[in-house]
C-alpha cells in the first residue's frame, strides 16, 4: 500500500533523511523508532505533506499514486492520516464543529452523501466513549486548554472517526500516564484492521507492550539502520541506539 | 511567507455579490453644499421651520470645523463641494402595494423581504419589521399595523418629523449633539432619511425592527439619521445591514444614531456592515464615518451594540453608551474585518457617570491582505461613578504579513473604587492550524473562515440568530481565497 523509495528530505538547509526505504502494506502495523531528532516526525510530516520539506530524491507511492503530488487535504481524502506530535489549538472552533467539516470533506471528496447530525452526533460520542473522554469535550475549542494527555487521545478520537487507510502516529504515547496509555492503545488495537496500516512513531518500546508491531525500524541519522520484529525494541530498550550509529558496523 | 499563506493570499481576491447598480429614474440635488441646499432638503421634506433651523444651526457650526485627523487611517481629502447631498426614487410610493417593482426586486436580490406574507405553514420563521432606505429616502416600512396595536412607531424620521414631531423635537440631537464632531454637524445639517422608533413603557417590541441601507447613486453622499427612544420598562432589538454598488469612485456614508434607553428599558442594536469596500488597488468603496451613540439615561437601562464589519474602504467608528442612570449596563461586541487596501478606525466609548455603571467590551480585529485594522477605545469612570466596573477585550488575528493590527485603549478613571480591566493578544492563523485542518481533509479556504469564525465566536453569539448566520456567512464571502 505505501512505498517509500530512497527518500532525501530537505529541512532549513540540512538533509535529515538521507534514503529511506519502507513498504507498509494493509492489515500491519510497524514502528518507527529512533533517537531524537533522528528523523521520525521528518518522516511522518512528508508522508501528510506538510510544507516546508523539500523531497530531494526518492518516491512516496500510495496504493499507485504519487503522493508527493498530492496536496495535504487530497492525501487525506485518499485515507491518509496523521496524529500529530504536538497537536495545535484552534480557538473558539468546537471540536464538533472541526470533526464534523473533516468528515464532510472527507465524505464530500469520496462522493458520498453528507451525515446527518444526528448519525454524526452519535459516531462522535461513541468514540469519545471509546477513549473514555466525556462528551462534553466535543463542545471544547479544538485542543483548546487540553492537557497533553487530552491532545493525544483527541488525535485518536479523530483517527477512529475518519477511519484512515494509513495511519501514522507521531509520539501518540508520550505525555500519556499509564492509563490513559492503555485506553488510547486499546482504541488503535480495535481499529487497526486487515483493511488499514498503523505506522507508530516513537521513542519508547513501552507503547509496544500495548500495541504489537510486526515489524520495528530504527532510524538513526535519517537512514533506517535495522528492521526486524518486536524483540529488536526490547533490545534497544536495554542497549540503546549507540551500536546502531555507525553505519558501517 | 510560507507556501500556504501564500495561497491564502491569491485566493483572499474577495467577490462582492451585492455590487450590483439598479437601473432607476433619480430625482437629485446638484453637488455642492450651502445654506440654500440645506434649505432645499428641509423644503424637499415639508419640515417644520424649527428643523430648517436646527439644519442651519448645524450647517453654519459645521462649516467652522476641522476635520478629525487623530485616526489611524490615511486618504485624500474629501471634496465636499463635489458630493450631491440628496438623492431620491422619483416615483416616491404612498404604500407597499405602490412601491417600484425594480426597487423590490433589488431588496429580493439582496435577501431583504419587503412583504409581509405570514409564515408559510409549519415553517416558523420569526418576522421581522424592515424599513428599507435607497439612497436619501424610506422607501418603504413592513409591518407597521401589527407594531401599531403593540403601541410600537417605527417609521422614517421624516414620517416622524409630520406625526410625532413633540419625540422627534424632545430627543433628536440629546444623545449627538449637533456639534459633537464634524461629520455628527455635516449630517444634522443635510441629513435625508433615516429610522425613527418609539417603544412606549412596559413594552416588549413584538419583532425584532431592522433598517437596511442601500446607496445607489453615483456622487451622492448618505446621511441618515436613526434615532431610537426605549421609554420606561421596555425592550427593542434592532438591526442595521447596508450595501452599495462596486463602483471606481469613493462615497461619503455619514450617519447618525441616537438611542435613549429610560428606567429599565434595554436596547440591543446589531449591526452587519456590507458597504462596498473598493477594489484590490484600494480604488472605489464606501468612506463610513458614523456616529454612533447611546444614552442610558434611567436607571436599570441597558444598551448594547453588536457589530460585525466587513465592508467600506474606511471605517471610522465608535458605537458609545453614556452610562447616567445608576446600575445601567453598556456593551459593545465589535468583529472588523479587513482586506486588501481597507482600514478601519473602530472601537466605543463607555462614559460611566452612575453609580455601580457596567460596561463590557469585546472587539476582535482581524486583518488580512495590506489592510489596516485599528481599535480605539475609551473607558472614563467619573468622579460620581463608585462602584463602577468596565471589562475590555481586545483580540486581533492577523492573516499574513503585510497587514497591521492596532489598538489604542484610553482608560481615565477619576474615582478610586471603580474597576477598569483590560486584556489584548494579537494572533496570526498559523500555518500549523492550516496544515492541522488540510491534514484533516479541510481545504484551505474552509480552514481560514472556520478559523476566524471561531476568533469570532463571542460576539457572533451576541447576535440575533438568522443575524449570526449571515454574519459567519459574510465573512466566509470576505475571505474567499484567504489560503490555497
Ligand atoms: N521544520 C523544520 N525546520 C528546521 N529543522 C527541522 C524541521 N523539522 C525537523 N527539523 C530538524 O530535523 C531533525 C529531525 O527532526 P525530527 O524529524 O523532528 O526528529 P524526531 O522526530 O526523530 O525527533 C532535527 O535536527 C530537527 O531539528
Ligand atoms: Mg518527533
Amino acid at each position: 500500500m505505501l512505498q517509500i523509495e530512497n527518500l532525501h528530505v530537505r529541512t532549513d538547509g540540512r538533509d535529515i533523511l538521507q534514503g529511506v526505504s519502507l513498504t507498509v502494506e494493509r492489515g500491519e502495523v510497524h514502528a518507527v523508532m529512533g533517537p531524537n531528532g533522528s528523523g521520525k516526525s521528518t518522516l511522518a510530516n512528508v508522508i501528510a505533506g506538510r510544507p516546508g520539506y523539500e523531497v530531494t530524491e526518492g518516491a512516496v507511492r500510495f496504493d499507485g499514486i504519487d503522493l508527493l503530488a498530492l496536496e495535504p487535504e487530497e492525501r487525506a481524502h485518499h485515507g491518509v492520516f496523521l496524529a500529530f506530535q504536538y497537536p495545535v489549538e484552534i480557538p473558539g472552533v468546537s471540536n464538533m464543529e472541526f470533526l464534523k467539516a473533516a468528515l464532510d470533506s472527507r465524505n464530500a471528496a469520496a462522493g458520498e452523501e453528507e451525515l446527518s447530525a444526528i448519525d454524526f452526533m452519535r459516531r462522535a460520542r461513541g468514540a469519545a466513549d471509546r477513549l473514555d473522554l466525556n462528551p462534553e469535550f466535543l463542545k471544547r475549542g479544538v485542543n483548546e486548554g487540553f492537557s497533553g494527555g487530552e491532545k493525544k487521545r483527541n488525535e485518536i478520537l479523530q483517527m477512529l472517526l475518519l477511519e484512515p487507510t494509513l495511519a501514522v502516529l507521531d509520539e501518540t504515547d508520550s505525555g500519556l500516564d499509564i492509563d490513559a496509555l492503555r485506553i488510547v492503545a486499546a482504541g488503535v488495537n480495535a481499529y487497526a484492521s486487515p483493511d488499514n496500516a498503523v505506522v507508530l512513531v516513537t521513542h519508547y518500546q513501552r507503547l509496544l507492550d500495548h500495541i504489537v508491531p510486526d515489524y520495528v525500524h530504527v532510524l538513526v541519522d535519517g537512514r533506517i539502520a535495522r528492521t526486524g520484529d518486536k524483540a529488536l525494541a526490547l533490545e534497544l530498550e536495554s542497549n540503546g541506539y549507540g551500536w546502531l550509529a555507525d553505519p558501517a558496523s | 511567507m510560507s507556501e500556504q499563506n501564500q495561497a491564502v493570499h491569491d485566493r483572499l481576491a474577495r467577490e462582492y455579490s451585492a455590487g450590483f447598480v439598479t437601473e432607476i429614474e433619480s430625482e437629485t440635488l446638484p453637488p455642492g453644499l450651502d445654506e440654500d441646499v440645506v434649505r432645499a432638503i428641509s423644503a424637499k421634506k415639508d419640515e417644520p421651520s424649527w428643523m430648517t433651523d436646527w439644519r442651519l444651526d448645524a450647517f453654519r457650526r459645521w462649516r467652522t470645523m476641522p476635520e478629525p485627523n487623530w485616526a489611524h487611517v490615511s486618504f485624500d481629502p474629501i471634496d465636499f463641494e463635489a458630493i450631491s447631498y440628496f438623492s431620491a426614487p422619483r416615483n416616491k410610493p404612498k404604500s407597499l402595494d405602490e412601491v417600484d417593482p425594480e426597487l423590490l426586486r433589488t431588496y429580493d436580490k439582496l435577501g431583504i423581504p419587503l412583504h409581509e406574507r405570514e409564515a408559510l405553514a409549519g415553517v416558523e420563521k420569526p418576522q421581522i419589521a424592515v424599513d428599507a432606505v435607497f439612497d436619501s429616502v424610506s422607501i418603504a416600512t413592513t409591518f407597521k399595523e401589527r407594531l401599531r396595536d403593540a403601541g410600537v412607531i417605527f417609521c422614517s424620521i421624516a414620517e416622524a418629523m409630520r406625526d410625532h414631531p413633540e419625540l422627534v423635537r424632545k430627543y433628536l440631537g440629546t444623545v449627538v449633539p449637533v456639534s459633537d464632531n464634524f461629520y455628527a454637524a455635516l449630517n444634522s445639517a443635510v441629513f435625508s432619511d433615516g429610522s425613527f422608533v418609539y417603544v412606549p413603557k412596559h413594552t416588549r417590541c413584538p419583532m425584532e425592527l431592522s433598517t437596511y441601507f442601500r446607496i445607489n447613486a453615483e456622487n451622492t453622499g448618505q446621511f441618515e439619521r436613526t434615532l431610537i427612544v426605549a421609554d420606561e420598562g421596555s425592550y427593542v432589538s434592532y438591526l442595521e445591514g447596508c450595501t452599495a454598488p462596486m463602483r471606481d469612485e469613493t462615497q461619503l456614508h455619514a450617519a447618525v444614531v441616537e438611542l435613549v434607553a429610560l428606567e429599565d428599558a434595554e436596547i440591543k442594536y446589531s449591526t452587519v456592515q456590507n458597504w462596498y469596500p473598493g477594489d484590490e488597488q484600494g480604488r472605489g468603496g464606501i468612506y463610513n464615518f458614523v456616529t454612533k451613540r447611546g444614552a442610558c439615561v434611567g436607571a436599570r437601562s441597558k444598551i448594547s451594540w453588536t457589530q460585525v464589519e466587513t465592508g467600506s474602504a474606511i471605517t471610522w467608528k465608535y458605537p458609545s453608551v453614556v452610562l447616567r442612570g445608576d446600575d445601567s449596563i453598556g456593551e459593545f461586541y465589535s468583529v472588523a474585518l479587513t482586506h486588501n487596501a481597507q482600514q478601519a478606525d473602530t472601537g466605543t466609548k463607555m462614559l460611566h457617570i452612575g453609580r455601580n455603571t457596567k460596561s463590557t467590551i469585546v472587539s476582535k480585529g482581524i486583518s488580512a491582505g495590506r489592510s489596516q485594522n485599528a481599535y480605539r477605545g475609551r473607558v472614563r469612570m467619573n468622579p460620581g461613578a463608585t462602584g463602577a466596573r468596565n471589562h475590555t477585550r481586545c483580540d486581533s488575528l492577523l492573516i499574513g504579513d503585510a497587514c497591521g493590527a492596532h489598538t489604542f485603549p484610553y482608560i481615565e478613571s477619576r474615582n478610586p473604587s471603580a474597576v477598569v480591566e483590560h486584556e489584548a493578544t494579537t494572533s496570526k492563523v498559523s500555518d500549523d492550524q492550516l496544515f492541522l485542518c488540510a491534514q484533516r481533509g479541510i481545504d484551505p479556504e474552509k480552514a481560514v473562515s472556520m478559523i476566524v469564525n471561531g476568533f469570532c465566536r463571542e460576539v457572533f453569539r451576541e447576535l440575533p440568530m438568522e443575524f449570526a448566520v449571515e454574519a459567519g456567512k459574510l465573512l466566509e464571502v470576505s475571505l474567499e481565497g484567504a489560503v490555497g
